[in-house]
Order: structure tokens, then C-alpha cells, then sequence
């Protein structure tokens, strides 16, 4: 009867110690990581499905700013053509290139921003005034979402390197470390909105 | 042998620093979040005494019929910070709108910086949108706010961002909201059991093992729960250690009632023991009747100058 006891209670012991060895806290943390990741993509391509219109409503008021309408529609089509994989997460030269697609795609449309200012007409256009909000909270969205995944990368990546989630790790799951999305040159210049 | 273990205690040092740092030094330097204290946060003093009560009314109205929370906050200044990082902020820290509805928003007003935003939780993003919060800054609240008119502003603004969101929630989804959190807590109860069940027995073999196993499993538990901060961990663990003594206690009664009637009931001594503990909870929110729901942001919303 007593022996019972204990038996079970060395059983529960050994579960708890189990679970206390993060093989499940890993693969959580890193699930959580792969959400952020969707996010920060999904932010992205609400960006991209923005910008018909809006290079079809600026077109309306400035026609002849011919080029600098098609390098916005350019940076687009190359932006949205680089797609990452979860497992490019924990390849830094697979997210320098996404990096540098949205990078280019971000200053196309501060140049279209600067041009516009040129045009009263379209400034005061509510079409127009209502497209920079939805650009400006679009952007603002990728900033809160890169910025939250880059807070679940570090989460995971400081996991499967301390002690003993870095022994389950070598041993059982062999979970790579993800990569950080730095905030690039590009992407600082994105547009700012003035009233 | 030792230089690798060095190594990783000094990188894991240096990570640690950073994280404190990180956490600590943009609340350190940059400008702070006011505690919540109400639907309406007037720290900027713009608004009338009457139109902060009618907004408190009309806010706590609508909470009561669909259950979204919207909170108005102004301050002076924003000292420099980008109005939608501090925005965030607040965001964060509030976490206005019901938990798994996300369905809050926040007026801000930075009096000095003549900037007005609207923040919207996710679970208001499809009705009050970008284009939507964008249009109630550029067409109801800023023209009032150009006239000087801030009472109206925020009232009339408030009220558009009312009607934008309206029928979008029932007050009885909080009710299922809360129902799904109730059952995630309720996945933890078999361990709970086995939890009492394992101090239980190591108790009766001896109190300091009992009371050891306590507080070990009580903040093991709690981390699977709802994974807490290190904190509430230490609370956790403070608690687990009481319970884990209260329960070898009860182990070590068990037998002794039936042989010994005099029992080891003279642990008199230990009866203030639990409640040094009991005061370190912290689990009350404090906030004068009015707290956020637990609602997240993405970002959503829009910004606006006067």
C-alpha cells in the first residue's frame, strides 16, 4: 500500500522532471515564433494589396510622374515574388533577401510620397487622404509585427541555448535558431504621413 | 574543461544584461504610461469635469451592452516619443478590450504635440479600420479641436468610434470568452490533484520534504498554466511552500488523530506563518473599479494632427 504510493509518486516525479527538460516549452516557443513570423507576413502582403490603388489614384493626378509610379509597381511585383518558408527562418541570407525586396519596395514609395506633395490636388483628394491612412497603419503594423517576432526569436533562440533546453535540443529535436529582422535603412525612410 | 562553462556563464551574463536592459531602459528614459485610472484619463487636464462624466457614462453604457471597451487618454506632452511607439505602449500595458475578443480601443490626445490617434484592437480592426479611424480624426475630431472645442471633440469622436464598432460584439460573448479561459485553467486540475496528492505523500514521510516539493511543483504548475513572469514564479513559489507545509502538516495529523489524541496540534506557533506569505500575491489589479480585459493590439488605427 505505501510502496504504492511512492511508486506513483516516483512516476509523477519522473513526468515532472519531463516536462521541466523544455522538450514541450521549445517546440511552444518556436510554434509562437512561426505565429509572429505569419503575422509579420501577412502585414506585408496587406501592404502590397494597397498599392494598386494607390498608384492607380495617384495616376489620376500626376500621369506624367510615369517613373516613379513604375518603380513602386516594380518593387511591388519583386517584393511579393520573395516567399519564405518556416524553415528559412533560421536562414540568414533566405531573410536578407525578403529583407531587402520590402526594403526596396519601402523607399519606391517614400519617393511616390515625396512626389505627391508636389500635387495640392491630390493631397486634398479624400480617396487619397483615405489610402495614406490605411498605408500608414499598414506600416505601422509591420513595425509592431517584426517587432514582435523578433521578440519570439529571441525568446526561442535564448531557450534552446540554456541549460538543459540545450541538451533536450542537441539530443531529441535539434530545433534551429531563427533569425532577427533588423530594421534596415530602407525601411526607416518609410513614409511618413503629414496632415 | 572550465573555460567553455565560463564562456557560456559570460555570454549568458551578457544576454542577461541586455534583457534587462531592453526591458528597463525605455521606461527608464522615455516618457511613462499613466496608470489607468478610469474610462476617461484626462492627465492633460483638456477636458471639462462635465464631459468627462459624459463620456464615462456613454463608455461604461457601451461596455455593459457589447462588452468593448474604448478609453480615452491625454496627455501634456509626448517628450519626444513617436506618438504611435507610445501609443503601443499604452496599448500594452492597458490591454483594453475583453481577452480572445481583443475588442478595445484607445483615443489618444498629446496636447503639446497637437496629435490626436486612435488605436484599435485587433478584434475591431474589420469595423473600425484604418480608413475608418483615419476619417473620425480628419473629419470629427480635428476640425473641433482647430475651433479649440476639446470637449466636443472627444465626444463627438468617441461617439463615431462608438457607432463604428456598435453590434460588432454582444455582452454575452464576454461571458464565452471568459468560459474558454475557465477551461484552459481547468486543463490543469488533474495535475493540481496529483500536485496535492504527491506533497501529500512526501509530507507524511517528512515535513521539510513536503513543504520543499511545494513550493518546487506550485510554481511548476503554475508555469503550465498560464506560463507568469518570474515574479508571480516567486509568488507561486512562496504560496507552494505554505501549502506544501499546510499539507504535511495535515499528512502528519492524519495517523496521529485516530493513536494519539493529543496529536502534534501544538503547532500553534506556525499559525501566523501563511499569512507573511498571503500578502504577497499582487494579484489585484487595482484601478478604480475599471480595468482592461486583457485585449491585444496589432498596430491598427490611424494618426492625425490639429
Amino acid at each position: 500500500m505505501k510502496s504504492g504510493k511512492f511508486f506513483s509518486a516516483m512516476v509523477l516525479a519522473v513526468a515532472m522532471t519531463f516536462t521541466g527538460c523544455g522538450y514541450n516549452t521549445m517546440q511552444q516557443q518556436e510554434e509562437k515564433v512561426f505565429k509572429a513570423w505569419g503575422d509579420v507576413e501577412a502585414t506585408l502582403q496587406r501592404r502590397a494589396d494597397l498599392i494598386p490603388n494607390l498608384v492607380e489614384t495617384v495616376k489620376g493626378y500626376a500621369s506624367h510622374e510615369r517613373q516613379t509610379l513604375e518603380a513602386v509597381v516594380n518593387a511591388r511585383a519583386k517584393a511579393t515574388s520573395v516567399k519564405l518558408s518556416a524553415d528559412d527562418l533560421s536562414d540568414a541570407a533566405a531573410l536578407q533577401r525578403l529583407q531587402q525586396s520590402q526594403g526596396e519596395l519601402s523607399s519606391a514609395l517614400s519617393r511616390l510620397l515625396v512626389v505627391v506633395e508636389q500635387y495640392p490636388d491630390l493631397k486634398a483628394n479624400e480617396n487619397f487622404k483615405d489610402l495614406q491612412n490605411q498605408l500608414e497603419g499598414t506600416e505601422n503594423r509591420i513595425n509592431v509585427a517584426r517587432q514582435r517576432y523578433n521578440e519570439a526569436a529571441e525568446e526561442f533562440n535564448s531557450s534552446i541555448r540554456s541549460f538543459p533546453n540545450s541538451l533536450t535540443n542537441s539530443l531529441l529535436l535539434h530545433l534551429k535558431r531563427k533569425e532577427y529582422i533588423k530594421a534596415d535603412e530602407a525601411a526607416k525612410a518609410a513614409p511618413k504621413v503629414k496632415f | 574543461m572550465f573555460p567553455p562553462s565560463t564562456l557560456s556563464r559570460g555570454m549568458r551574463a551578457a544576454a542577461a544584461a541586455a534583457l534587462i536592459l531592453t526591458v528597463l531602459v525605455p521606461d527608464a528614459f522615455a516618457l511613462q504610461v499613466p496608470a489607468l485610472r478610469g474610462r476617461v484619463n484626462d492627465t492633460a487636464g483638456m477636458l471639462s469635469p462635465g464631459a468627462v462624466r459624459q463620456l464615462d457614462i456613454l463608455l461604461q453604457d457601451f461596455e455593459q451592452k457589447d462588452a468593448t471597451q474604448i478609453v480615452v487618454l491625454t496627455v501634456a506632452s509626448l517628450e519626444g516619443a513617436a506618438l504611435e511607439e507610445f501609443s503601443m505602449r499604452v496599448a500594452e500595458r492597458w490591454k483594453i478590450g475583453q481577452k480572445g475578443l481583443d475588442n478595445g480601443a484607445i483615443l489618444l490626445i498629446s496636447r503639446a504635440d497637437r496629435k490626436v490617434r486612435i488605436e484599435v484592437g485587433y478584434g475591431l480592426e474589420g469595423r473600425l479600420t484604418d480608413l475608418k479611424a483615419g476619417r473620425i480624426i480628419r473629419e470629427v475630431i480635428v476640425p473641433e479641436f482647430r475651433a479649440g472645442r476639446f470637449d466636443r471633440g472627444v465626444v463627438n469622436g468617441v461617439q463615431a468610434m462608438i457607432d463604428a464598432v456598435r453590434g460588432e460584439f454582444q455582452a454575452a460573448e464576454k461571458k464565452e470568452a471568459d468560459d474558454l479561459a475557465m477551461a484552459n485553467l481547468t486543463d490543469t486540475i488533474p495535475f493540481l490533484i496529483l500536485f496535492v496528492f504527491l506533497v501529500f505523500s512526501l509530507g507524511r514521510v517528512s515535513r521539510p520534504l513536503g513543504t520543499a516539493a511545494g513550493g518546487f511543483l506550485m510554481p511548476f504548475l503554475g508555469h503550465m498554466a498560464f506560463s507568469p513572469g518570474l515574479g508571480t514564479l516567486a509568488v507561486l513559489a512562496g504560496i507552494g511552500l505554505v501549502a506544501g507545509f499546510i499539507l504535511s502538516v495535515i499528512a502528519g495529523l492524519a495517523p496521529a488523530i485516530g493513536s494519539r489524541p493529543y496529536g502534534r496540534r501544538s503547532g500553534g506557533g506556525y499559525g501566523g506563518f501563511p499569512g507573511g506569505f498571503s500578502s504577497g500575491g499582487g494579484f489585484s489589479a487595482g484601478g478604480g473599479g475599471f480595468s482592461g480585459g486583457g485585449g491585444s493590439f496589432g498596430g491598427g488605427g490611424a494618426s492625425g494632427s490639429w
